[in-house]
């Protein structure tokens, strides 16, 4: 989609360093979010986000509803698990996730009903710690991918100078268009959960950053907002450069305030909440009706799947039905990813439940994954040019081959995101980001000792 | 979960950018050709068959060391067309034959494959064999035995290049040739050094490609002039001279760009552009040779890893610690 000049938006204040022009190749970007079946099963595991894993609250046996909490604990980072189709559980126990780890899961036969718990009723909130208390109850992780859990990210000391709110709609990575259609098939339930988030949490600066390619998104939230009279222009809409990695936290934050947040803070230290877009929409809906994590949008593309689709589907739906939904495979799949080509993650096993923070399942044929040959470092320096942490990945790599744990530090090799820029731009094609990955391991091994 | 099926797995991302180290050297080889045409416009067939002996024995040479030492073959790289043809176009149209092929043998077993080969060398391998054939053939390789060009000259100068007959106390001699010469490279010099008119294009062309980044030879060649300036007290005619003149056109935009033997770091590259522009006036002004720019870079190819480590770039947000105490004191 060619950009456009779109008024009344802002523009962002700062231009990182960095950063690499991936093809965009959002094939499905006019694809409304279509419901997929109810699929016959769901395996639901205890660990789908950072932080503690849950436990199990039901056994083999049980009839669940949708929403019903079937996994929680008392920890504070966590967020509990909610049944996501209506039916019999039949197995609590280890299943394999797409990282290949073994996790606690339990499994549900759905009676094809999906019928709804009755408890299931809007929150009442009076204050912020009803309201944080309520984004816990709704098992919100964010949706964007990192999966870490809603309500500890929101819950920062109302003095401790957190002032700003960013709804991350920059969607940088190739393929991926959930995030795109949410804003325009669900542009209510993304602005009303802005503003409650805003009113509650007393955000002075609201932003919803979006890439300038996705120039239908800008128009469809500025006419939606401009009709509800509730809703006043304190929300910016920010226009920013396609380029990736755009959507990283650290690089939004400075490209929509200014800000920098240093290595090794987060972004409340410089007073910045990033939230990812269909986490804000999630938000939005499940104040009004308090129906929980159940279903989420994940994009379906690339060139081995044999209709590219953008869909709803209940969370723990396996990903081998979601591809068969998708018309399966149109040619030999040689990578699954699951996430998108920059940052996500190859899997071995389609046969593995979708968790709440994927956003896509990607599939590709071999001729168009491609495998360059690996060959010597020739110092060209195109890493350092595209590293968006300023970064200069061929000495984190050398000095990772030495298991130097102090020159790492020294280069700072923990402030790494692994976006992947330095790998994409590599003519050699060096495998950057496991060599990061591996810089990062030896820091934490020589902190063990 | 009965039937497993398995995928290619790996680490992210996975997707590439189309951009080849093959690719790149084509790049550098495609910007090296207007200067060789040049050449072989100036001097003849004779800077053909130089160019020509440079490269295959820089090949054979790569082919035939990784082959003895049970390394993956790296000819498919390029690597080793590049620093053939820099090392004829460090040489002049007259040199025996053998001598260009043992300036290739040099650079590229020597100096290149013994340190471990593409992205190892410590120095550039082209200069570093038009040095060692400076110091062992110093009655073929000295400016003096230079041939003059054979057509399109109109100054029928013979012998040494302009770089001798500029100097401080009497600025440029009266027989030197134009300015207009010098642009053309219708003067006489090494192969490849002669015409900048050439040498800029190919230079423009890289950094179009984003092959070099334009720093290193904007400040080698914008440090020289300043250097100049004040040495010759704003006589620009001397100037012009100076950077036109000699290898400085092809040493800031081909040797001194040389990835593996400049800085990786933006603030390196520009502490090496200007050690460069230094030690090339030094020589050129103070020395007992005409010409500096050989060894200027291969003396800051020697000090890159200083400069890399001195000018390492602070990472994303970064803060200075003694800030950070300033404010906890206030």
């Amino acid at each position: 989609m060619a950009s456009e000049k779109i008024e009344g938006a802002l523009k962002p204040v700062a231009n990182g360093h960095g950063g690499v022009h991936v093809s965009h190749h959002k094939n499905t970007s006019a694809l409304e979010i279509v419901r997929m079946p109810i699929p016959d099963r769901v395996i639901l595991p205890m660990q789908q986000h950072i932080g503690a894993p849950c436990e199990p609250t039901v056994k083999v046996g049980d009839e669940v509803k949708v929403g019903q909490v079937i996994g929680d604990t008392d920890k504070f980072v966590s967020a509990p698990i909610h049944a996501t189709v209506s039916g019999k559980v039949t197995a609590v126990g280890p299943v394999k996730l797409a990282n290949g780890n073994m996790v606690p899961a339990v499994t549900i036969e759905s009676d094809g009903q999906m019928t709804l718990d009755e408890n299931i009723k809007a929150p009442v909130i009076n204050s912020r710690d009803d309201f944080l208390k309520a984004v816990r109850a709704s098992g919100l992780v964010g949706l964007g991918g990192a999966g870490f859990p809603t309500h500890v990210k929101l819950a920062f000391k109302e003095d401790s100078g957190v002032d700003t709110l960013i709804i991350n709609a920059a969607e940088c990575e190739p393929f991926i268009t959930v995030d795109h259609r949410e804003c325009v098939d669900n542009s209510w339930d993304v602005l009303s959960g802005v503003y409650t988030i805003k009113e509650i949490l007393g955000f002075k600066h609201v932003y919803i950053a979006i890439e300038d390619n996705k120039s239908d998104a800008f128009k469809v939230l500025q006419k939606v907002a401009a009709d509800n009279a509730d809703w006043d222009d304190s929300v910016k809409l920010v226009v920013l450069k396609s380029q990736y990695p755009q959507g990283a936290e650290k690089v939004l934050i400075q490209s929509v305030t200014g800000r920098c947040v240093p290595p090794g803070k987060l972004p409340s230290d410089v007073g910045c909440v990033v939230m990812n877009v269909a986490s804000v929409s999630f938000l939005g809906r499940y104040l009004k009706t308090g129906k929980p994590l159940v279903s989420r949008s994940l994009t379906v593309d690339g060139s081995a799947i044999a209709e590219p689709k953008n869909i709803r589907v209940p969370i723990g739906t396996e990903i081998s039905k979601i591809i068969d939904f998708c018309g399966g495979f149109k040619s030999e799949p040689y990578k699954v990813i699951s996430g998108g080509p920059m940052m996500g993650m190859a899997i071995a096993d389609i046969n593995v439940p979708l968790l709440k923070n994927n956003n896509a399942v990607l599939a590709f044929a071999k001729e168009t994954v491609k495998v360059k040959t690996e060959r010597a470092c020739i110092r060209c320096g195109r890493c350092v040019d595209a590293c968006p942490m300023n970064l200069v990945p061929t000495k984190i790599e050398t000095r990772a081959h030495l298991k130097d744990a102090e020159a790492l530090q020294k280069a700072s090799a923990m402030t790494c995101m692994e976006c992947g820029s330095c790998a994409y731009a590599c003519p050699s094609g060096r495998p950057l980001v496991q060599y990061m990955r591996l810089a990062k391991s030896v820091i934490r091994e020589a902190g063990a000792k | 979960m009965s039937e497993m099926t398995k995928y290619t797995v790996s680490a992210s991302p996975h997707v590439r950018s189309a951009e080849t180290t093959t690719g790149i050297m084509l790049d550098v080889i495609i910007a090296l050709v207007p200067a060789g045409i040049a050449s072989i416009f100036v001097f003849g067939l004779r800077a053909l068959a130089v160019i020509a002996v440079s490269v295959i024995v820089a090949v054979l040479a790569e082919y035939l060391s990784r082959k003895a030492m049970k390394r993956e073959q790296t000819i498919g790289d390029l690597s080793a067309v590049v620093t053939g043809l820099l090392l004829a176009y460090n040489l002049p149209s007259n040199i025996p034959l053998w001598m260009a092929g043992l300036g290739s043998i040099i650079a590229i077993v020597v100096v290149k494959q013994m340190f471990g080969g593409i992205g190892q060398n410590f120095v550039n391998p082209a200069l570093a064999g038009r040095i060692i054939l400076m110091s062992s053939f110093p009655g073929k390789m000295s400016a003096a035995s230079f041939p003059a060009p054979t057509m399109g000259t109109m100054s029928s100068m013979t012998g040494a290049t302009p770089m001798g007959l500029v100097n401080l106390s009497n600025g440029v001699a009266e027989e030197a040739p134009s300015l207009m010469e010098m642009f053309l490279g219708t003067t006489s010099g090494c192969l490849g050094e002669v015409s900048a008119l050439a040498l800029m294009l190919g230079g423009i062309y890289l950094i179009i490609r984003k092959v070099i980044s334009p720093i290193i030879p904007c400040v080698y060649i914008g440090a020289v002039a300043v250097f100049m300036v004040i040495a010759f007290k704003f006589d620009m005619y001397a100037v012009a001279y100076e950077i036109l003149g000699g290898g400085l056109m092809i040493g800031a935009i081909f040797m001194a760009t040389d990835y593996t033997t400049s800085p990786i770091t933006r603030n390196g590259k520009i502490v090496y552009a200007i050690g460069c522009a230094l030690i090339t006036c030094l020589i050129r002004l103070f020395g007992s040779l005409p010409e500096g720019v050989s060894f200027s870079i291969i003396i800051m190819n020697i000090l890159v890893p200083h400069i890399e480590n001195m000018t390492y770039p602070k990472p994303f947000g970064f803060i200075k610690e003694k800030k950070e105490k300033e404010e906890a004191k206030s």
